[in-house]
C-alpha cells in the first residue's frame, strides 16, 4: 500500500528560471494568498504582528552571490519549494500514508486527516519543502496548486499554479516533465535545467533552469573594442563635413 | 493507494463574485481580479487583459488581503487632546471632524490663503487635489513628486516632452541593448519585471549602472558599479566617444531636435546663448545650400551643424551642435579622465560606447510602415536605433540630478534612439513640448482672499520671469518652489513644507493639510529634527509654530500622532478613485489608457474616502468649481460623481474612455453618465490603441500628432523638437550675470550662475561636496525592496515576514579593512547625525558604498505592531544621516538639501563613516539607534491576533 | 537538529527498556535469573514502563496524538510504522513472559519461549527506532553505518546496567551479566568515538553548490535568507551546537555513559561489598551519560537543507 507509485500518468512540476528571477517574491507571496484558502487552508501565521512573526509558506526565496574564479560576483535569487520528487523520501517515511505521490500527475501530497504531525517528512525532505502548522498540528507543503490547475471554476488562463501566473518575470513555468515534447520539457533541454542535490537521488521533478552566461561582451566587439576616430585629420567636424555634403 | 484518502475537491468555488479594480498597494497601478467569497476576500490576482500588468502581480499586491484587513487601520475621525506627538486622540463624528476643518480652512481662505499649505504625498487624485487646491486658491500646494523624481521628470520633459518616470518605456519587443541606471523597484514594478523578461529571452544585451547588484541588477548581462552621483560623468563620456567616433545620428539630429538651431555668440551680452529667431519668433538655422538663416520649419531646410556665421544684423552665432561637439569632445570627458571618479575603468566605458554605436548604426532595425512626419515628408519605413534606456532614482535623488537626466536623453537623442523602433518610446499623452504645458501660477495678484487660483499651482518654468516670486523677490510658496532655491521645481517640494513653516521662512502658516505622506518618519530627512519642529512651540505665544495640522491617512502610521485632526481614509478595495490621464499616465506605448478603482468591499468602520472628504468640504467651504448657482453641491455623490462629470475644458475630464452622451466619444466628449458603469463592465480600465502610423516618431508624426490632438493630449498638432539645448537654462543663467529684468538676489547669483546650463554639466553632488571625503569616505544610499512599500507594508502581516528589520550592506573590502563581520553591528555617521546599525557584507556593491532598504525602521508603538517588533528594535532609517538643509553658505543661508534646478530632494548624497562597534555592544540584545520613545495607540485599534490562519473556503472553513 | 526532549527521552527509556526486556527473556532461557515473582515483577515494571513511557512520550511531540494508531499503517517503507508495529507485537510476548513469570511463576517452556520472542522484538523494535533516523538522507551524521549498532549496544548496555543492580539489590548477582555489560559498553565506547571521529572528518555531501546548481559558475555565498525572521525550518533544522559546546559535552558523554561505569562495573566484580552501591552509580552515570550522548546525536546532527539557509 505505502510506497511510491512505481510510476505516474504524468509528472507535472515547475520549471524555474534562474537567469531572470529577479527576487521580487511575488510568487511566493501570490503562493501563500490561494494556498491560505486552499487545499491546506489556512497557512496560519503565528505572532503575525509581534517581534517574531512566522508563518506557512510553501515557496521562499533565497539570495546568493556567487563569486566566479576570475573573481567578479554575480546575486542569484533562488525560489524554493517542493520539487514533487519521483523518489520522494518524504513519501516513504511517513508512517501514516498522509504523505503520498498521487499516481495521476506524479503531486506529492499530504491527507491532513491522516497526518499525525510527526515531522518525520519534513525531516527527510533535503529541501526543506514542508512547513509544519504548529497551530493544526500536521504538516503542509506545496499542493501543486492541486485546487487550481484542474479547477473548473476558474478561466482556462487561470489555470495554473499561482506562483507560475504571478510571476512577473516569466521565470517559472508548468507542465508534465514526464512528457518529453512538453514546452517545460524542451526548455529544460535547452536551457541545460538540472536537479538539485542530485546526491540525494530523490529524482526530483521540478527543474533548475541556471543562469544564462553573461555577455559582458557582445558577440562582435571585443573586451578592448575602441571606436576609431571619425575622421583622423579633420577631426570630428572634418567627418561632419563629409556627412552634410550632399 | 491513492483511494484510501478523501477525494479531493479539484475544482472548490473561488468566489461568488469576482470584481476588477485597480491595485493600490504601489503607484504602478496595476489591474487586479479581485475573488471575493461571502463578502471576504478570497483572492487577488492580476488581471490578465489589463495593459500595465498583463495577468501578473508583485509581492506587494498579492499582499492585499493583508493590508486590506490590517489592524493597523483607523477607525473613526480623531481630534488631539494630548500633546502633539503623545498619541492622545479622543475619538469624534464626522461632522465634528468637517467642522473642525472647515473651520479652520474657511478662516485662512477668507483672510491669507497663504497660510495653508496642503501636500499631498502618495496621491494619485492629483487631477482632484490640484484642481481643489486651485479652487481653494492658496499657492502652497503640491504632491509629492518634489521629493521623489522631479528630476526626471523636469530633465525629460524639457529635452524631448517626456520622461523616463512614468512617462515612456524602452521598445521591449525590439530592443537589442538596453542600459539601465539606477532603479530598483521602479513605478513600473511590472513592467519593468515583464520587459526584462522578454529581453533576455530574446538574448539582447542588458547592462545596469548601479552601485549595488540586487533585483533588476542581478540579471544583468553587466553589472556597471558605478559610484553613487557620476552618472552624468559616465554618459558625457560616452558621448565622448561616439562624437570622436562620428557614431551619431546627423540625419535624426538635424530633422527632430534644436542640434541646428543657431545661437547667439555675444559673450557678456544679454542676448548670448539664446537663439536666433526671426520676427514670428521662430528659431532660424542656416541653410548651408542658401548660405541664410532660414527657419527651422523651412521643409527646404539643409542646415549647416557648425560654424560661426554672421547674421544681417551683424550678431554672430553657431549652431547647436558645435556647442554640443565642443563640450562634450573635450579631453575632461574622455574614458581615462572619469574613470577614476566613476570607478568605471576606461576601457569599459570605450567598450559600452562601441557596443552602443555597433547596435545603433550596424544593427539597425526598420519597420515597413510608411508615415508622414510634420513637414509633410513621407517616409516608406520606420528605422529603429535599437538602443534603449531607463533610468530613475539613482539619477534623480542626487543634487545633480537634472543634469545628469538631461545626458542620459542628450545621449539617446545623439543615437537617435527616441521613439524609433528598438528606442525608448513615449506612453500617451506624451509627449508634450515643455512650453506648450502649463507655467506655474501663484504670483502676489494672483493669490487672494476667497478666490480660486487662476491656473495650476504647478508648471513648466520657461526662464526668470516665470518664477512665482513677491515683489521683493521671495519666494511665494512655503517651499520655495519657482523660487530662486529651485526655479524649476516642477513639482513643488513637499520635503521643505514642514521646516520652512518651523522656521517661518519665508512666512508663517496657519494650517498644514497633510494626504497619504508619512512626513514624521520615513519621507523626511532628518527625521527626528523634523518630529521636533512638528512639536516645537513659539516662545512668546506658547502655541505651536505650526498651528493646526490636519492629516488624512488609512492607518496608524508615524505622522498620525503629529496631526491635530485625522481624517480616517478607507483602503484602496472600499473606495472610487481614478487613474487619470491628466495626472501620471498608465498608458504604455502602444496605446492610450486610464482606469478607475471601484468599491468592492464596504467599510466595517467610520471611515471615508478622502476624496469624498474633500469635495465635501470644497462644497462647505464655498469654493467656486463645487458649488453651482445658488450655493447646491456641484457633486452632490462626491468623488464618483466628480470622476464622472468633472471637465476640465468642454469635453476634456477625468476619464477619457467611453465619453459622450452614449459613450461611444474616446478622449474628448460630453460626460457620460453611465460611463463608470462602462469602465467597472470594461474591467476598470481603457485602452485605446493607437493607430499603427502612429506608433513610433510620435514627436513628429504628423498622424500621431493629429490623433493626440484630437484625443486632446496637445492643444495643436505641432512637433515637439528635442532640446539638446535648453534655452530656459540658458536664460537664468544670463539672469544670474545680471541681465534682464528678473535678476536673481546677490546671494544666489553665484549658485544659478554655476548650475544652470544650456548644455547638461557634471558637477560633484552638493552634500558630498559639503564634507571631507577622508572623513566620510563612504556614499549611503538606500533601494526599495521589491517586496515592501515604503512604510506602509509593515503593517501587513506577510510582507514583514520578508523585510521584518533591514541590515546595512557593506563591501567585502570595507569588512575587511575594519575588521567587521555579518551581523555585527557598527556605527554610521554622517555630517549631521549618527545611527548604529548592523551589517551585512556583500560582493556586488561599490567599494564605496554601503546601503540599505528604505523605510524598513518602524517607531516602536506604530502600525499597531507590538512594541518591541525587529522593524523598531533592529530596523532603522538611513534618512536619521541625511540632513534636510545643505552647511550654510558664505551667506550665511542654508539651502534645501535638493537640486538646485528642480528642487528634487538629494536623498542619495549624503557621505558617510564607519566605525564597528566595541565589543561590549555586539551582544544578543544590541539595538540599532536612535530609538525614539514608543508611541501611544489611539482609542479604538482592533486587537492584534497572535496567531492568525486567515482563509475564506466554501462554507466555511474547513474542519 | 533540534533536540526535543521527547525524542531523547523516548529513544533513550525505551532502549533501556528493551534492552533489559531483551536480556531477561535471554537470561532466562539459559536459566540464569531467579525464579522469582517479585524479582520478576520489579523487572517488568521497569521494563516495560520504560518501554510504555518511552513510547507514550514519543507521541507528545506529535500534533495529532489521537490518530497515533495511523502510524501503524505504513510498514512496508516507514521505519516509524515499523517501529510502531513491532513495538506493539513486542507487547504479546513480553505481557505472556510476565504473566508466566508474575503470575503462574512461569519461566520455561512455552513461557519462556515467550520470553526469547519478547527479546527477539525488543532488539527489532530498537534497530527499527536507529533506522528510523538511519535511513534519513538528508541528516548525513544519521545515515552512519554505525547508527543502528550503538542503538542497540546502548539498549543492550544501559538495560543491562539495570538488571545488574536489580539482581545485586536480589542478592543474586551475575558476574557473567557485569561483564557483558563490561564489554557493551566497552564496545559501546569504541563504535561511538569511531562515530564522532567519522562525522568530524566526513566533508558534507550536500553544499551550496549542489543544493542551489550553482557551483559550476563559483562559489556560492548566502546573502539573505527568504524572511528577516526564522520559520519552522530554521527552528526544527536550524539547531546548532557551538563545537567547543559539543566537545565539552562529547567529553561528558564519554566519561558518564562509558568511562566511569565501566570502572564501577569493574569495580563490583572485584569489591563485591561495594557492588550494590557501585551498580548503582554505575546505572545512573550511565543514564546521565545516554542522555548526553542522545542531546548531541540530535543537535549535532545538520540537516541539509540548512545549506540554503547558512551555507
Ligand atoms: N532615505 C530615503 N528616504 C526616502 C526615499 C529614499 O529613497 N530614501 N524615497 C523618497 C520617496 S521617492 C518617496 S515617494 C517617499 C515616500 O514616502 P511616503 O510618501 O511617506 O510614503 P509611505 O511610507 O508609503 O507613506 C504614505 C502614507 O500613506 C498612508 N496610506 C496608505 N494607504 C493610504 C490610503 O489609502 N489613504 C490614505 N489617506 N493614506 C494611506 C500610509 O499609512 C502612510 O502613512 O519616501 C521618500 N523617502
Ligand atoms: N516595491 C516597491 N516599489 C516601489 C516603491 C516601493 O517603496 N517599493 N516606491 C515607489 C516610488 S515612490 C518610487 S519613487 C520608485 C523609485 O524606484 P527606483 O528608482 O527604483 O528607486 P530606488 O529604490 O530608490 O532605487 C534607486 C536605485 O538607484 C541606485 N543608485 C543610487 N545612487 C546611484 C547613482 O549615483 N547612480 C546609479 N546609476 N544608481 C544609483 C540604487 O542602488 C538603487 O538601486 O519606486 C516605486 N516603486
Ligand atoms: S515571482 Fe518570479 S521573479 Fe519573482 S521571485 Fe518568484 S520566480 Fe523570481
Ligand atoms: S521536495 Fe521534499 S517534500 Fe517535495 S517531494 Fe521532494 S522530498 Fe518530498
Ligand atoms: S508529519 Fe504527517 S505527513 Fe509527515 S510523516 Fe508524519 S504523518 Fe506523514
Ligand atoms: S505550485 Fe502552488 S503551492 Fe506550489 S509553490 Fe507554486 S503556488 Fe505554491
Ligand atoms: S506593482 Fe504590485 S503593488 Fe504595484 S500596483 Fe502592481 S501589483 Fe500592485
Ligand atoms: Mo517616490
Amino acid at each position: 500500500m505505502t510506497s511510491l507509485p512505481e510510476s505516474t500518468e504524468s509528472k507535472l512540476g515547475l520549471v524555474i528560471d534562474l537567469d531572470i528571477c529577479v527576487g521580487c517574491h511575488a510568487c511566493a507571496v501570490n503562493c501563500k494568498e490561494w494556498n491560505t484558502s486552499g487545499y491546506h487552508a489556512p497557512l496560519t501565521d503565528v505572532d503575525p504582528y509581534g517581534a517574531d512573526p512566522s508563518g506557512v509558506w510553501f515557496n521562499r526565496i533565497h539570495t546568493y552571490e556567487v563569486e566566479s574564479a576570475s573573481g567578479d560576483s554575480q546575486t542569484v535569487y533562488f525560489p524554493r519549494s517542493c520539487l514533487h520528487c519521483e523518489d520522494a523520501p518524504c513519501v516513504t517515511v511517513c508512517p501514516t500514508g498522509a504523505s503520498y505521490k498521487r499516481t495521476e500527475d506524479g503531486i506529492v501530497l499530504v491527507d491532513e486527516d491522516w497526518c499525525i504531525g510527526c515531522k518525520l517528512c519534513s525531516w527527510s525532505c533535503p529541501y526543506g519543502a514542508r512547513e509544519y502548522d504548529a497551530q493544526e498540528g500536521v504538516m503542509k507543503k506545496c499542493t501543486l496548486c492541486i485546487d487550481k490547475i484542474y479547477n473548473e471554476n476558474l478561466p482556462e488562463e487561470s489555470r495554473q499554479p499561482a506562483c507560475v501566473s504571478t510571476c512577473p518575470a516569466n521565470a517559472r513555468h508548468f507542465g508534465d516533465l514526464g512528457d518529453p515534447s512538453s514546452e517545460v520539457s524542451q526548455m529544460v533541454k535547452a536551457r541545460g535545467g538540472y536537479d538539485l542535490m542530485p546526491e540525494q537521488a530523490t529524482k526530483p521533478v521540478n527543474k533548475y533552469l541556471p543562469p544564462r552566461a553573461r555577455q559582458t561582451e557582445l558577440a562582435n566587439i571585443s573586451n578592448n573594442a575602441k571606436l576609431e576616430d571619425a575622421s583622423p585629420e579633420g577631426g570630428f567636424l572634418g567627418w561632419l563635413d563629409k556627412v552634410l555634403s550632399d | 493507494m491513492d483511494g484510501a484518502h478523501q477525494p479531493i475537491n479539484k475544482s472548490p468555488i473561488v468566489a461568488d463574485k469576482v470584481d476588477t479594480t485597480t491595485c493600490y498597494m504601489c503607484a504602478c497601478r496595476c489591474g487586479i481580479k479581485v475573488h471575493l467569497l461571502d463578502g471576504k476576500i478570497r483572492y487577488i490576482e492580476g488581471n490578465p487583459d489589463h495593459p500595465v500588468n498583463k495577468g501578473v502581480l508583485c509581492a506587494k499586491g498579492s499582499a492585499g488581503i493583508m493590508q486590506h484587513y490590517s489592524p493597523a487601520r483607523l477607525s473613526k475621525p480623531l481630534r488631539r487632546i494630548g500633546e502633539r506627538g503623545s498619541g492622545e486622540f479622543k475619538e469624534i463624528e464626522w461632522g465634528e471632524a468637517l467642522d473642525i476643518a472647515t473651520s479652520w480652512l474657511a478662516s485662512v481662505r477668507a483672510t491669507d490663503p497663504k497660510r495653508l499649505a496642503f501636500f499631498t504625498g502618495r496621491d494619485q487624485s492629483q487631477a482632484l487635489t490640484g484642481w481643489w487646491a486651485q479652487q481653494f486658491g492658496m499657492p502652497n500646494y503640491s504632491a509629492h513628486g518634489g521629493f521623489c523624481s522631479v528630476n526626471m521628470a523636469a530633465g525629460g520633459i524639457y529635452t524631448f516632452g517626456s520622461a523616463f518616470w512614468e512617462f515612456s518605456e524602452p521598445d521591449w519587443d525590439n530592443t537589442k541593448y538596453f542600459l539601465m541606471f539606477g532603479v530598483a523597484e521602479d513605478h513600473d514594478s511590472n513592467p519593468i519585471k515583464i520587459g526584462l523578461s522578454k529581453l533576455k529571452g530574446r538574448g539582447a544585451k542588458y547592462v545596469s549602472v548601479n552601485p549595488v547588484q540586487t533585483g533588476y541588477s542581478a540579471i544583468a548581462d553587466e553589472w556597471v558599479g558605478i559610484t553613487p552621483g557620476t552618472d552624468g560623468l559616465f554618459v558625457m563620456s560616452l558621448m565622448h566617444e561616439l562624437l570622436r567616433a562620428g557614431k551619431v545620428d546627423v540625419d535624426y539630429l538635424t530633422r527632430y531636435t534644436n542640434a541646428p538651431y543657431l545661437v547667439i555668440e555675444n559673450p557678456g551680452g544679454a542676448d548670448h546663448g539664446l537663439f536666433v529667431r526671426d520676427d514670428d519668433g521662430q528659431e532660424l538655422c542656416w541653410d548651408r545650400v542658401r548660405n541664410q538663416a532660414e527657419p527651422f520649419k523651412d521643409p527646404d531646410l539643409k542646415p549647416a551643424m557648425k560654424g560661426m556665421f554672421e547674421l544681417p544684423d551683424g550678431r554672430k552665432a553657431r549652431p547647436v551642435f558645435e556647442l554640443l561637439a565642443e563640450r562634450y569632445l573635450d579631453n575632461q570627458y574622455s574614458p581615462e579622465v572619469v574613470a577614476y571618479q566613476t570607478g568605471i575603468d576606461a576601457d569599459t566605458i570605450r567598450r559600452i560606447a562601441a557596443e552602443i554605436a555597433d547596435v545603433a548604426f550596424e544593427q539597425e532595425i526598420t519597420i515597413d510602415q510608411p508615415w508622414t512626419d510634420w513637414r509633410g515628408e513621407q517616409h516608406d519605413k520606420m528605422i529603429g536605433r535599437p538602443v534603449s534606456m531607463h533610468a530613475m532614482r539613482g539619477i534623480s535623488a542626487h543634487s545633480n540630478g537634472f543634469h545628469t537626466c538631461r545626458a542620459i536623453h542628450l545621449l539617446q537623442i545623439l543615437i537617435g534612439s527616441i521613439d524609433v523602433p528598438g528606442g525608448l518610446r513615449y506612453k500617451a499623452p506624451y509627449p508634450k513640448g515643455f512650453n506648450s504645458l502649463p507655467k506655474p501660477t501663484g504670483r502676489p495678484g494672483e493669490i487672494q482672499p476667497n478666490n480660486p487660483l487662476p491656473g495650476p499651482h504647478l508648471g513648466f518654468v520657461q526662464g526668470p520671469e516665470d518664477l512665482l516670486l513677491d515683489d521683493d523677490g521671495q519666494p511665494m510658496r512655503i517651499d520655495k518652489a519657482f523660487s530662486w532655491d529651485a526655479p524649476m521645481a516642477a513639482h513643488g517640494m513637499m520635503h521643505s513644507v514642514i521646516t520652512n513653516a518651523w522656521k517661518g521662512d519665508p512666512y508663517k502658516i496657519d494650517v498644514l493639510f497633510m494626504y497619504m505622506a508619512n512626513m514624521a518618519w520615513n519621507s523626511s530627512m532628518n527625521t527626528a529634527e523634523t518630529i521636533k519642529m512638528l512639536t516645537d512651540r513659539d516662545e512668546d505665544t506658547g502655541e505651536y509654530k505650526i498651528p493646526q495640522i490636519i492629516y488624512s491617512d488609512a492607518f496608524y502610521s508615524e505622522t498620525v500622532p503629529y496631526a491635530d485632526l485625522i481624517l480616517p481614509d478607507t483602503t484602496y478595495l472600499e473606495r472610487w478613485d481614478c487613474i487619470s490621464l491628466l495626472d501620471r499616465p498608465i498608458s504604455d506605448a502602444e496605446g492610450a489608457a486610464d482606469a478607475i478603482r471601484h468599491p468592492v468591499v464596504e467599510p466595517d468602520r467610520d471611515v471615508r474616502a478622502f476624496q469624498d472628504v474633500l469635495i465635501d468640504l470644497g462644497g462647505r467651504l464655498g469654493l467656486p468649481g463645487l458649488i453651482k448657482e445658488g450655493g447646491r453641491r456641484r457633486y452632490p455623490e462626491g468623488y464618483k460623481d466628480y470622476i464622472a462629470n468633472h471637465e476640465r475644458q468642454p469635453g476634456l475630464g477625468n476619464l477619457a474612455g467611453f465619453r459622450g452622451k452614449d459613450g461611444s466619444d474616446k478622449g474628448k466628449g460630453e460626460p457620460n453618465p453611465d460611463q463608470l458603469d462602462k469602465y467597472i463592465e470594461n474591467g476598470c480600465y481603457w485602452y485605446d490603441e493607437i493607430p499603427h502610423e502612429a506608433v513610433y516618431y510620435r514627436h513628429a508624426n504628423q498622424a500621431y500628432l493629429e490623433y493626440a490632438t484630437s484625443m486632446g493630449f496637445i492643444k495643436d498638432p505641432s512637433p515637439i523638437i528635442f532640446n539638446l539645448y535648453s534655452e530656459p537654462q540658458q536664460k537664468f543663467k544670463l539672469a544670474a550675470q545680471g541681465h534682464g529684468d528678473h535678476v536673481p538676489p546677490d546671494e544666489h547669483k553665484d549658485r544659478i550662475e554655476q548650475h544652470f546650463d544650456p548644455l547638461p554639466i557634471w558637477y560633484e553632488p552638493f552634500d558630498q561636496a559639503a564634507v571631507d571625503g577622508n572623513e566620510f569616505p563612504l556614499h549611503a544610499l538606500t533601494q526599495r525592496p521589491a517586496a515592501m512599500y515604503h512604510s506602509w507594508g509593515s503593517q501587513n502581516a506577510w510582507l514583514r515576514q520578508i523585510h521584518g528589520t533591514n541590515r546595512l550592506y557593506i563591501p567585502a573590502s570595507l569588512a575587511e579593512r575594519h575588521d567587521i563581520q555579518d551581523e555585527d553591528w557598527v556605527y554610521l555617521s554622517s555630517r549631521s547625525g549618527k545611527i548604529k546599525v548592523r551589517v551585512a557584507v556583500m560582493n556586488g556593491v561599490n567599494s564605496k558604498t554601503v546601503w540599505t532598504w528604505n523605510a524598513i525602521g518602524k517607531r516602536s508603538g506604530a502600525w499597531n505592531l507590538d512594541e518591541d517588533v525587529k522593524e523598531s528594535t533592529e530596523g532603522f532609517l538611513l534618512n536619521n544621516l541625511i540632513d534636510d538643509c545643505l552647511p550654510a553658505n558664505n551667506h550665511d543661508y542654508r539651502y534645501s538639501n535638493s537640486d538646485p534646478v528642480t528642487g528634487q530632494a538629494a536623498w542619495f548624497d549624503v557621505r558617510v563613516k564607519i566605525e564597528k562597534a566595541p565589543p561590549e555592544e555586539q551582544t544578543a540584545s544590541a539595538q540599532s539607534e536612535p530609538r525614539f520613545d514608543p508611541l501611544k495607540q489611539p482609542p479604538t485599534m482592533p486587537d492584534r491576533p497572535g496567531v492568525m490562519g486567515y482563509t475564506v473556503k466554501q462554507g466555511g472553513n474547513k474542519k | 537538529m533540534h533536540p526535543a526532549y521527547s525524542v531523547i527521552f523516548f529513544t533513550t527509556a525505551s532502549g533501556a527498556g528493551y534492552g533489559l526486556l531483551a536480556l531477561m527473556g535471554v537470561l532466562n532461557a539459559g536459566g540464569y535469573l531467579p525464579v522469582d515473582r517479585w524479582f520478576g515483577l520489579t523487572g517488568f515494571i521497569l521494563s516495560l514502563g520504560l518501554i510504555t513511557l518511552g513510547l507514550l512520550s514519543s507521541t507528545f511531540h506529535l500534533g495529532h496524538p489521537e490518530r497515533s494508531w495511523r502510524a501503524l499503517m505504513q510498514w512496508r517503507s516507514s521505519w516509524l510504522s515499523r517501529e510502531g508495529v513491532i513495538a506493539v507485537l513486542t507487547y504479546v510476548p513480553a505481557g505472556l513472559f510476565a504473566l508466566g513469570w508474575v503470575i503462574l511463576e512461569q519461566t520455561t517452556g512455552i513461557w519462556m519461549i515467550m520470553g526469547v520472542f519478547a527479546a527477539i522484538g525488543a532488539a527489532i523494535t530498537v534497530y527499527c527506532t536507529s533506522m528510523i533516523y538511519a535511513s534519513l538522507k538528508a541528516i548525513p551524521a544519521w545515515t552512519h553505518e554505525l547508527v543502528s549498532p550503538i542503538y542497540l549496544v546502548l539498549g543492550l548496555a544501559t538495560g543491562g546496567l539495570i538488571l545488574d543492580v536489580l539482581l545485586k539489590v536480589y542478592g543474586k548477582p551475575i558476574s557473567g551479566l557485569s561483564v557483558l555489560c563490561l564489554m557493551a559498553l566497552i564496545v559501546g565506547l569504541v563504535l561511538k568515538l569511531k562515530y564522532w571521529k567519522t562525522i568530524d572528518k566526513t566533508p558534507p555531501a550536500t553544499g551550496l553548490a549542489s543544493a542551489t546548481g550553482l557551483g559550476g559558475i563559483g562559489k556560492v555565498r548566502v546573502l539573505d535568507k527568504p524572511h528577516t525572521s526564522e520559520n519552522y525550518l530554521q527552528q526544527e533544522m536550524g539547531y546548532r551546537v557551538a563545537r567547543k559546546h559539543a566537545e565539552k559535552l562529547r567529553r561528558i558523554a564519554a566519561v558518564a555513559l562509558f568511562i566511569v561505569p565501566i570502572i564501577l562495573v569493574s569495580l563490583t566484580l572485584v569489591a563485591p561489598a561495594l557492588a550494590i552501591i557501585a551498580s548503582v552509580l554505575a546505572f545512573l552515570t550511565a543514564a546521565l551519560g545516554v542522555v548526553t550522548e542522545r542531546w548531541l546525536f540530535f543537535a549535532e546532527a545538520k540537516h541539509v537543507v540548512m545549506t540554503y539557509y547558512e551555507g
